[in-house]
């Protein structure tokens, strides 16, 4: 850090003479000035280095660590960005006090914000920089530490600030992520039956609502077990649930998976199909569900016998249906099949 | 109390002594398993009935507790963060107590309403300091001895550190620096960078 004497630039505490007209020129050493301003250089008109404070001679490798004196000229160190058509360092007096952007020319680039004064006598320039608000990547890319700065600099206080931050958004983030992940589980509680794992009657709602907004066609299938209270009374509660347990999984393996399969009520059973508006398909589907449905289902070493009436309505083009009128369709069907002796289709016209 | 502050509580006691210590202490003071949320405010009744129920079920005194989660904040793995926000007070651990006076301000800038107690340094002899600590919350202090040794062994220092009691509401802590630079200490880089790899 040690440098000959006499090589410092004086600075005057006079703004003018005629403000202070005995004020003695006041002289900073260099020690002085590498405190006070640990990244500032010492510039003569020719671009020749003089002096730099120890932080720019850590950053730059061209500058000499005892003198301070550069091997490069500043413009062949530094590119000078704002204001443009600083070529010179004549004109760059010129911009005395104005804010500077420059950057270094060899990698890693760092850029930097500067203002510099002309020094007493026309010995120069005295410029001093910091780093802008790329600073958390500078002090990385140079390793500087909090001794590199300034007591009165606020640069450890900004990286203070981004960490703490940093710190902060972590947590919220977490926070959301629990939140995010509480909903979801909340809502697919809310959209499903407990039972089954099929979805309930609101969930049904809801993709029928959806269907309908958008105009898009869909078949619905509605079933009623027969016999099932029969089960139930017969067999027991659990023997019952078993059986709904073997019902959601026979419809499961007969629909698609962008068909919804509900459960709205004790034994009711609802199934929507988007985009299907075959008749012929509805009945064969409906038909191959019901013969499933009634091969006996084994609960506890005995046969449990159920089957369904099952009705079904179709919402296309100008027959478009509101999920009411949908229902109230599928269960006028499924009277009608519970009417005609149980155990089969109705499609309502 | 602020949830950040709880939420310090329930990681040292789960970091510390295990899942299912803090599971049987959350029960005994009525909260939820998962315990506090970091970002919400919480009445302080709660604190004092976690580090009660913690005491009976551990069989230490609160304030040997609480002196254990002052060093388990500084030098625990999982509190890397905090340890790091710490080390911003400054580049020895004669400048770090100097720092303690801003640490209220510090956490406020962070997390408005963090509410720290407030610090006061006195310097009565030369390496012999004592932090007045000032707070709604009674033993706290004692968080800070265990912070202060910690932080003391991560600058490298040798200190001898004694709680001194409680004078006009506040809990005094002496401090004597016997080898400001006994050891090496811990690196601390002003990059974030161990906190990403």
């Amino acid at each position: 850090m040690k440098k000959a004497p006499g090589q410092s630039p004086v600075i005057t505490g006079a703004k003018t003479a005629a403000t202070l007209k005995s004020a003695a020129p006041m002289v900073l050493g260099a020690a002085a000035l590498d405190q006070m301003l640990p990244m500032h250089l010492w510039v003569d008109f020719h671009g020749r280095i003089l002096g730099a404070g120890p932080t720019l001679r850590k950053i730059c490798p061209e500058i000499d660590s005892d003198t301070g004196q550069g091997a490069l000229r500043f413009d062949q160190l530094f590119m000078i960005r704002r204001p443009q058509a600083t070529r010179s360092l004549r004109k760059l007096a010129e911009q005395s006090g104005r804010r500077l952007s420059l950057s270094l020319r060899q990698p890693p680039h760092t850029a930097f914000t500067g203002q510099s004064v002309p020094v007493e006598g026309g010995a120069g320039l005295l410029v001093n920089l910091s780093f802008g608000i790329n600073l958390t990547v500078a002090v990385s890319e140079h390793d500087l530490t909090a001794g590199d700065f300034a007591p009165t600099d606020l640069t450890v206080e900004m990286l203070y600030l981004s960490e703490a931050k940093s710190a902060v958004m972590a947590e919220l983030l977490s926070l959301t992520r629990r939140l995010q992940g509480a909903k979801s589980v909340a809502e697919e509680q809310a959209m499903t039956d407990t039972l089954t794992g099929l979805r309930n009657r609101r969930a049904m709602e809801r993709v029928m609502e959806d269907l309908h907004a958008r105009a898009t066609p869909f078949a619905l299938m509605q079933l009623d077990l027969d016999f099932f209270k029969a089960v139930n009374d017969s067999r027991g509660h659990a023997a019952g649930d078993h059986v709904l347990q073997e019902v959601a999984r026979v419809l499961l393996s007969e629909t698609r998976q962008g068909d919804t399969v509900a459960r709205i009520g004790g034994d009711e059973f609802v199934i929507v199909f988007p985009g299907l508006t075959d008749p012929a398909r509805l009945a064969a589907l409906g038909q191959r569900i019901l013969a499933k449905l009634e091969r006996p289902i084994v609960y506890d070493g005995a046969p449990c016998t159920i089957s369904a009436s099952i009705g079904t309505a179709l919402s296309h083009g100008p027959k478009r249906l509101s999920p009411s009128e949908a229902l109230l369709n599928t269960d006028r069907a499924v009277y009608a099949s519970k009417h005609a002796g149980r155990g089969c289709i109705t499609a309502h016209d | 109390m602020h949830g950040l502050i709880n939420r310090s509580i329930q990681c040292f006691l789960r970091d510390t002594y295990g899942q299912a210590l803090w599971g049987l202490v959350a029960l005994k003071a009525g909260l939820p398993a998962e315990g506090f949320e970091p970002m919400l405010p919480y009445p302080d009744v709660l604190s004092v009935a976690v580090l009660n129920a913690a005491s009976v079920e551990l069989g230490r005194p609160r304030q040997t507790l609480l002196e254990d989660m002052g060093t388990y904040l500084v030098s625990h793995p999982n509190q890397l963060r905090l340890r790091r926000l710490l080390r911003f007070g400054g580049l020895s651990f004669e400048d770090f107590l100097h720092s303690l006076e801003q640490l209220r301000d510090r956490g406020e800038l962070a997390v408005p309403g963090l509410d720290l107690p407030m610090l006061e340094l006195r310097e009565d002899e030369p390496e012999r300091f004592c932090v007045i600590c000032r707070s709604a919350h009674p033993e706290i202090g004692h968080v800070l001895v265990g912070l202060l040794r910690a932080m003391a062994d991560d600058y490298g220092a040798l200190v001898l550190l004694e709680h001194g009691g409680t004078l006009d509401g506040a809990e005094l802590i002496w401090v004597d620096l016997l080898d400001p630079s006994h050891a090496e200490g811990r690196r601390f880089d002003l990059s974030a960078r161990e906190l990403s790899s």
